[in-house]
């Protein structure tokens, strides 16, 4: 333990397989034709273990993962960027859909050579910019067969079987669609053994994210976000799920040894939407405070799926595999699959602010946090909508609360030194001092 | 016990000497390209404002934009703290501090002890700062102090509807063509930057009795188009733009 220091810390022992796991996708992906394989694109949110069926050589490349991976390259993004506006789209559109179109104008593939092409296009319509980031990406590239499943069929407490029949019936189109387009054989074999790794991955990044309700916080959410990624790369996969359970016995050795994220924790905050990529360095200026972002809905519940257990508290969801549920057929897993996906904890908000100020507020109490930061995200509609509501319901609920503007993908509506400023302040009025 | 309090804002640096929870030495001096130098002068003038030396000043807190490169200093504090500490020493019955510098507008929620409840600042955009009215001036080619009184004498006020300094200034411009009245420009001027701070001041959930602080405190002009906008009279203390220093002085005696 470093003198001086609160707890011990030590780097993950798993963080160099995550890094692999993710640069083998990018690769795979560009390189899936050499390989006599299939390319697919769509979004983080869709239902990634259908196109599974098609065969173990199908490869997709997620547009909002691949958005902020741009990002994180201030220079290429603001080459993109440009590069969307000077085609005439507005600065104002999602800053992951400008950068993804910025990158496709300008055949760069952030991960090296031209842009991959993908042979279809396999999406899901969350927000308005999710149903038509893909007909401008098909348009871009003279034309891409696309099939998009409407999912807006209303909060999960709400669902029944008539809500879920529209979208598994969608679901079984998309088959078709799939088999037509790709001229393959659909295996359902392999979608079941996909359903069953995503409701198995995303469970284990749900325990992950409850572990740090620990303190010391085993994970500081910087950490997080290099970790949450692989579920939305590839959810489905059973690389990803088995990596997540290496990832939860490691995580749950630090919270039974007492290693901490950080060396210093005395504060624990959350935030919330996609942080500006470019500027994950404001994670590391908290630190200086002995602070610490143990999550955020956004981190947690973009992949992590949640339910409530007898005591009352968020806990994983229990997987049909855990409940003894084995999956026959077709019908059945995409009701599954369904059911799953519309659970998930960032779906909610999209129905009513007040959802996501009821989920804040748990994990503010049961992450026991002393204070929350709330990105206003100027490049996702979809995510901060509603996150002044947010702010006064967490006020309501006796969290202090320190708002700041920006973007998760263009860098030019940041501002470091008034983030960094408003930090400050922020961290005076919870009566913390720099260490 | 005697203390100094060095405000090192954007465009102008603050030095405060205080003994015993009084003012007995102030200076203030543009902060240029040499802030810290800017700083030194004004902190050996506000000692000989005072009749002390620097060893008579037993501790220094620097606060503002620049604080990091405060001279001298044994800690600092941010503009919020300060601000609020030497409104609240002023004025015990403060609950809302509405602080507008030359380049930001904040607004401050406090406990009946002082203490910061929640805070707001203007983002990434001058619009609810001092720097906003200097651009207005230089486009009505008033001076920045008669830019207040003139506002005063409006007759027909007209709304504007930019809320970006450049898109202002383009609009005063139109305005003028339009032969409007430069005092009611003024006016426009002044309610479009109170609209902006009343809004952080909602945003905290302002409550009165309000301390106006700030180097614009001074533009009547602006303070008439704030009281409107809030509904309420604000207090301004006889120095608006040394309380930042002030509260960091005070800080120092805690230290």
């Amino acid at each position: 333990m470093t003198t001086g220091a609160l707890y011990e810390t030590k780097p993950l022992n798993c963080w160099a397989k995550a890094k692999e796991i993710r640069e083998e996708y990018y690769r795979d992906y560009a390189n899936a034709h050499e390989n006599g394989g299939i390319r697919w694109a769509g979004g983080a949110w869709t239902f990634g273990a259908i196109p599974c069926g098609l065969g173990d050589d199908v490869w997709s490349l997620t547009s909002e993962p691949y958005g902020a991976s741009i990002a994180a390259n201030k220079l290429f993004s603001l080459r993109c960027l440009e590069a969307t506006e000077k085609a005439g789209y507005a600065r104002d559109l999602c800053s992951y859909m400008r950068n993804y179109w910025g990158s496709i104008l300008l055949n760069e593939y952030a991960f090296g050579g031209p842009f991959p092409k993908p042979d279809f296009i396999w999406q899901d319509h969350i927000c308005c910019s999710h149903a038509k980031w893909y007909q401008v990406v098909s348009d871009l590239e003279g034309g891409i067969p696309q099939f998009c499943i409407d999912v807006s069929v209303g909060p999960y407490h709400e669902i029944n079987e008539l809500k879920l029949d529209y979208v598994v019936g969608q679901m079984h189109d998309g088959i078709e669609w799939l088999q037509k387009t790709t001229g393959r054989t659909y295996d359902d074999a392999k979608l079941i053994e996909a359903v069953y790794q995503e409701c198995r991955s995303t469970a284990l990044w749900a325990e992950i994210s409850c572990l740090n309700k620990a303190k010391p916080a085993p994970l500081d959410e910087k950490t997080m976000y290099s970790l949450y990624v692989l579920g939305t790369l590839m959810k489905h996969s059973k690389v990803v799920a088995d990596f997540y359970e290496e990832l939860r016995d490691e995580v749950r050795w630090r919270v039974d040894n007492q290693i901490a994220a950080i060396a210093n924790e005395r504060c624990r905050l959350m935030s919330d939407t996609q942080p500006p990529w470019g500027f994950l360095s404001v994670f590391r200026y908290l630190e200086q405070f002995g602070a610490i972002s143990v999550g955020s809905l956004y981190t947690f519940g973009l992949i992590g799926m949640f339910e409530v257990k007898p005591d009352g508290t968020w806990g994983p969801r229990t997987t049909p595999q855990e409940q003894g549920i084995e999956i026959t057929d077709r019908e059945q897993a995409l009701r599954i699959l369904a059911d799953w996906n519309l659970s998930k904890p960032e779906w909610q908000h999209f129905y009513s602010p007040h959802l996501k100020t009821e989920m804040m507020v748990r994990i503010a109490r049961e992450w026991s946090l002393d204070g929350v930061i709330l990105h206003y995200n100027r490049g996702c509609e979809g995510l901060s909508i509603g996150i002044a509501e947010n702010r006064l319901g967490l006020i309501e609920a006796g969290y202090p609360v320190m708002t700041f503007e920006g973007n998760m993908g263009d860098e030019r509506e940041f501002d470091l030194p008034k983030t960094t400023a408003r930090i400050d302040a922020f961290m005076e009025t919870l009566g913390i001092k720099e260490i | 016990m005697i203390t100094a309090g060095i405000d090192m804002g954007s465009k102008t640096v603050k030095v405060v000497i205080v003994k015993d929870g009084e003012i007995v030495g102030k200076h203030m001096l543009l902060a240029g390209f040499e802030a810290q130098e800017a700083a030194e002068t004004a902190f050996a003038a506000s000692l000989e404002a005072a009749g002390l030396t620097a060893d008579d000043i037993e501790a220094i807190v620097a606060t503002g934009a620049g604080r990091k490169n405060a001279p001298h200093t044994d800690r600092d504090i941010t503009e919020v703290g300060s601000g609020a500490k030497g409104a609240h020493h002023l004025y015990p019955a403060v609950r809302t501090v509405i602080d507008v510098g030359a380049e930001e507008g904040r607004a401050i929620r406090c406990t009946e002890d002082g203490k910061v409840l929640d805070f707001a600042l203007n983002e990434k955009c001058a619009a609810g700062a001092g720097a906003f009215t200097e651009a207005m001036s230089r486009a009505l080619e008033v001076p920045i102090e008669e830019l207040g009184p003139m506002s005063l004498q409006s007759q027909n006020p007209t709304p504007m509807n930019a809320q970006c300094a450049v898109f202002a200034e383009s609009e005063v411009v139109s305005l003028l063509h339009a032969r409007t009245p430069k005092q009611d420009i003024a006016r426009s001027v002044h309610d479009a930057i109170a609209s902006r701070i009343v809004s952080l001041a909602k945003k905290v959930g302002f409550e009165p009795e309000v301390v106006f602080i700030g180097g614009v405190a001074h533009n009547p002009g602006f303070v008439d188009s704030l009281e409107r906008a809030l509904e309420c009279k604000v207090i301004i203390p006889e120095d608006p733009e040394f309380i930042g220093a002030y509260g960091a002085a005070l800080a120092a005696a805690e230290s």
